[in-house]
């Protein structure tokens, strides 16, 4: 696939991209106080004194929300400062309580890292990120309770957020997209944040300029807060159009922050850098410096779980299942939990390797498993089929005791039941049958019935062939073994 | 027999646990005096109910055999303590009616060994001034005036209601901060005794704060072993402050020994500045003789880069005050001021205009210049470099000296107004104590002797990181050979 290109009336632009991603990180308390962080909550049931910036409050850090920072940077594959220091960035604003915010801009926690992404139908490549660092998150300004007033809700004001910043580094508006995917993965499987983007537990910064391939950036718009991939993805096509035709009009971009609005898909100015505010930054007198030691890192590092990269990789080397499986199967860590896990049960069960049973499970998941949750709407981590129940029905199929039809109405019935599969072929007898005797006598009285489709059999219509396997089948409630009735038929067909 | 408001921290606490005297008479007879004292206006708020019953309790304790360290001695506490329950203000208008829901660690250390609380002390607005002229609600006068003179003086700052406080008999000892001297200072202006610890030796959870690598609680007492016994009260790790130090708390008032033999006092001769009145440069010299008298060997050292250490200062607690301040917008306590028109960034700026001070204004001034974009570097990050240098002086003239002795001031008590017209002229009273404070060292005032004029001049004993002792014992063999009795004659 070819490199995307805005068509201009000048020729063709490219745009560059750089995120910065704001993650929740996910723990009990906030960064530097006690309170929660539960989601949903009443207004300002959950503020301490801190929070609040009551007098004479001070911050402590938060050791957990370290812990998964530096868990993130390890699996951004990133360099892990083990000195690092927290700075005051000062500005008035009522969700503000302090009046600034604590965050890293000298010495972040994490330097250096990069992902490698896989933008559909285009090569892979790589997005440097540039550093991690923490900070807290502001409160919330609620304005349409009162004609005059606005509320504050400070539930949000000091829980612990992860800001992970890229290198301008992305081309098109679906490598952003992909780039979004793949961090929302890797948090995920961490642990470190939710991605929950509904919520808030994940937000971007969009910076976008355009150029002439091979000139030099141009200037860059910084587009605030956008909530969703598909946002993302629409906010860059539209401020990549737009900046094209200012330039082309004969205008200039000026460097600015801009809102994506979701309603009507367009970017609209916020503010000018001229206007910009100065932070003041400076290190925050009420911390000490964040140091590191080397047992903190390691067992950090210990903790870190198999990646989506390295497991898709071990699931097309070791498991032999195919790239496309593999990687649907990795995406998000829920996914791949539950496919280890029907995988683990599995091999128990039938006593084989899991490298035996990957390929067929992996199709079970990937078309059965994953229609039947499209279906009724629910999430893998909800799924009425758990994955043991999952490994008894395809251990059921792999003895024979039922056929591929079979085990897709037992699985209905899982589905609506949750009972267990031999519970449910046991209770209804919906046992495959080898009996040759009864499938002979069922034969018989099919092709008595169908007299003349015998004859057209017999004078070379073949295909017909099909229509007495269908017979037998459902004169046999579809519990014949479909191997045994096609031989039985041929014989009696003769 | 001595009136009970003679009697100091120690006498007092003996006393009750004796039985000589009742915790409620303790209280009663300094509630009286706090009462006839309000021609100084050294308090904000009295709590006399605070101060009874934690005497009662103390009382009660005696009696079932329970007795709490400090059971039965009441003490004032500067008003930038949060006190639960009752109205903290920093001696500021946009805190005026602001009563805390929780208790600064210090004074529920202090509470919980048995003090009572007099009531919440006047001081220099968010601890900003040397003369407690820039308190909302009046400056406080000092008790002292100088002799065959009706002329009002300040007490200092801005730790001044502390001090007249103590040094007028209205309290026994009190709580100071000291972020460039607001202990010291006014120790030595009202002829009393004052220690601010090593940095990170008090908690500062619950005080409002000013400068907060700097700022730090410590006692103003009548003598050193008074303030030897309240710092062992108020000081231990804490873990809601992150600059807390986890260290022990050793036994103060037990080691105090005034017997220096082996001990090694430097004398910075760059503290020997250009005009310091020769009364002053005399009584240090006095000082110089008693160590030597106690035992110690004197050593001249070198601190280079003292001058460099009030501009810095000047830089670094303004930008950390600039931000620390940047809380008090309305929105969520205290007071607010509500414009006709405009919105929220009008309401921050009427609140802030009618609520903060005029030095406290100047202040976040000088502070949101220093870390502004395109000065930061000039500023802040050139004063943080002169302070590595300056404690990097310390430490290096702690290996030829275990104390260091220097004047607390570089003059005796100034009348209210003399100063306020010129700030420079003000901001000069901190030169010989915002050293230590910008490297977080332990140092202390003594009273040593009296100008001509009659009034009190101190001494001043800077120690190595955590070695409050050597400061304390020191102190102690001073305010042994200097024989101060003097105490101001009541006017009021």
């Amino acid at each position: 696939m070819s490199a995307y290109r805005i068509q201009g009336t000048t020729g063709e632009w490219e745009v560059v991209i750089g995120l910065e991603i704001h993650a929740q990180i996910q723990t009990e308390a906030k960064l530097f106080s006690g309170a929660s962080t539960e989601f949903g909550a009443e207004p300002n049931a959950q503020v301490s004194l801190v929070d609040a910036a009551m007098p004479g409050m001070l911050p402590v850090v938060n050791q957990e929300c370290i812990r998964q920072a530096v868990r993130t940077g390890m699996a951004l594959g990133a360099k892990i400062n083990p000195w690092s220091r927290f700075d005051r960035k000062n500005y008035f604003y009522p969700d503000l309580p302090a009046g600034y915010q604590i965050s890293q801009l000298y010495h972040p926690l994490v330097g250096e890292g990069a992902i490698e992404i896989e933008p559909p139908d285009a090569e892979p490549k790589t997005v440097g990120i540039e550093r991690l660092h923490v900070e807290q998150d502001a409160g919330k300004l609620i304005h349409d309770q009162s004609p005059s007033q606005s509320y504050v809700d400070l539930n949000r004001a000091g829980v612990a957020l992860m800001e992970i910043v890229s290198r301008p580094d992305m081309r098109s508006p679906v490598e952003a997209a992909t780039y979004v995917r793949k961090l929302r993965s890797i948090l995920r499987y961490v642990g470190s944040c939710d991605g929950n983007m509904e919520e808030g537990s994940m937000r971007a910064d969009v910076n976008v300029s355009v150029r002439k391939p091979g000139d030099p950036f141009g200037t860059r718009c910084e587009i605030k807060n956008v909530n969703s991939v598909r946002f993302v993805q629409a906010a860059v096509e539209y401020e990549a159009r737009r900046q094209v035709d200012l330039i082309e009009e004969g205008g200039r971009v000026i460097q600015e922050t801009r809102l994506f609005d979701q309603d009507t898909g367009v970017t609209r100015s916020m503010r000018s850098k001229e206007e910009a505010q100065d932070y003041r930054y400076f290190p925050d007198p009420d911390l000490l410096p964040l140091e590191l030691d080397d047992g903190f890192i390691a067992e950090a590092r210990a903790s870190l779980p198999e990646l989506p990269d390295a497991k898709r990789h071990r699931y097309v080397e070791a498991l032999g299942l195919t790239p496309y499986n593999a990687d649907v199967l990795t995406a998000e860590v829920e996914t791949a939990r539950w496919f280890e896990a029907l995988l683990a049960a599995g091999a128990a069960k039938q006593g084989k390797g899991e490298a035996e049973l990957a390929k067929s499970a992996s199709n079970w998941v990937t078309s059965d498993l994953f229609g039947a949750l499209n279906r009724i709407g629910r999430e893998i981590e909800d799924s009425p089929v758990s994955p043991t129940q999952g490994a008894e029905l395809l251990a059921l199929v792999a003895d024979g005791t039922l056929s591929g039809s079979l085990a897709k109405q037992v699985f209905e019935i899982m589905l609506e039941t949750r009972e267990d599969p031999g519970a449910i072929v046991e209770a209804r007898g919906m046992k495959q049958t080898s009996d040759t005797g009864a499938i002979e006598a069922v034969i018989a009285e099919v092709l008595a019935a169908n007299a003349d489709k015998v004859a057209d059999y017999r004078g070379g219509k073949d295909k017909l062939f099909g229509f007495f396997v269908g017979q037998v089948m459902k004169a046999m409630a579809g519990k014949a073994n479909p191997g045994v009735v096609n031989e039985l038929l041929k014989k009696a067909l003769g | 027999m001595t009136a009970i408001t003679d009697l100091g921290i120690a006498a007092l606490r003996d006393g009750v646990r004796d039985g000589s005297f009742s915790a409620r008479e303790v209280a009663e007879a300094f509630i009286a005096a706090v009462e006839a004292g309000r021609a100084l206006n050294a308090f904000i708020v009295e709590t006399p109910d605070h101060a009874l019953a934690a005497a009662d309790e103390a009382d009660r304790a005696r009696a079932s055999g329970a007795h709490a360290p400090l059971a039965g001695v009441p003490m004032g506490i500067k008003d930038l303590f949060c006190t639960k329950g009752v109205q903290t203000t920093a001696a500021s208008h946009i805190l005026e009616g602001f009563v805390p829901t929780y208790e600064s660690t210090v004074t529920a250390k202090l509470f919980a060994a048995g003090v009572g609380m007099l009531g919440k002390l006047n001081l220099d607005q968010f601890a900003m001034g040397s003369s407690n002229e820039t308190s909302a609600f009046g400056n406080v006068v000092s008790p002292w005036r100088r002799g065959g003179d009706a002329t009002a003086l300040c007490p200092g700052g801005s730790s001044g209601g502390s001090a007249a406080a103590v040094a007028a008999r209205m309290v026994p000892g009190a709580t100071g901060t000291d972020t460039g001297g607001s202990i010291r200072q006014p120790a030595a202006f009202t002829g009393i005794s004052g220690i601010k610890p090593t940095y990170g030796r008090c908690s500062r959870w619950g005080i409002v704060a000013f400068a907060s690598s700097l700022d730090q609680a410590g006692p103003m007492a009548r003598d050193v072993r008074d303030c030897a016994i309240l710092l062992g009260a108020m000081s231990g790790y804490d873990p809601k402050d992150a600059t807390s130090l986890d260290e022990p708390v050793p036994d103060w008032e037990g080691n105090l020994s005034s017997s220096l033999k082996g001990l090694r006092v430097g004398v910075p001769k760059e503290y020997r500045v250009d005009g310091m009145p020769g009364e002053i440069e005399a009584l240090w010299q006095a000082g110089i003789d008693w160590l030597r008298d106690a035992g110690a060997e004197i050593v001249e050292v070198s601190l280079p880069h003292t001058r460099y250490a009030l501009p810095a200062y000047y830089i670094v607690a303004p930008a950390e005050a600039s931000s620390n301040l940047a809380r008090y917008d309305g929105v969520r306590y205290g007071q607010r001021v509500t414009p006709s028109q405009g919105g929220i960034h009008e309401m921050y700026a009427q609140t802030r205009a009618a609520g903060f001070g005029a030095e406290v204004k100047r202040r976040i001034l000088i502070g949101t210049y220093v870390l502004s974009a395109g000065y930061y570097d000039a500023y802040y990050t050139q004063a943080q470099r002169v302070r590595t240098l300056i404690a990097r002086d310390f430490a290096d003239a702690f290996e030829r000296c275990d104390v260091l002795l220097a004047p607390t001031a570089p003059s005796a008590a100034f009348g209210l107004g003399e100063k306020t017209a010129d700030p420079i002229a003000m901001y000069l009273n901190d030169v010989f104590t915002v050293p230590a404070s910008l490297a977080g060292l332990p140092g202390m005032s003594v009273p040593a002797g009296l100008d001509s004029a009659g009034l009190p001049l101190g001494l001043q004993l800077i120690g190595r990181p955590l070695d409050e002792q050597t400061v304390l014992n020191a102190g102690l063999a001073i305010e042994q050979r200097a024989g101060f009795t003097a105490r101001p004659e009541k006017w009021w």
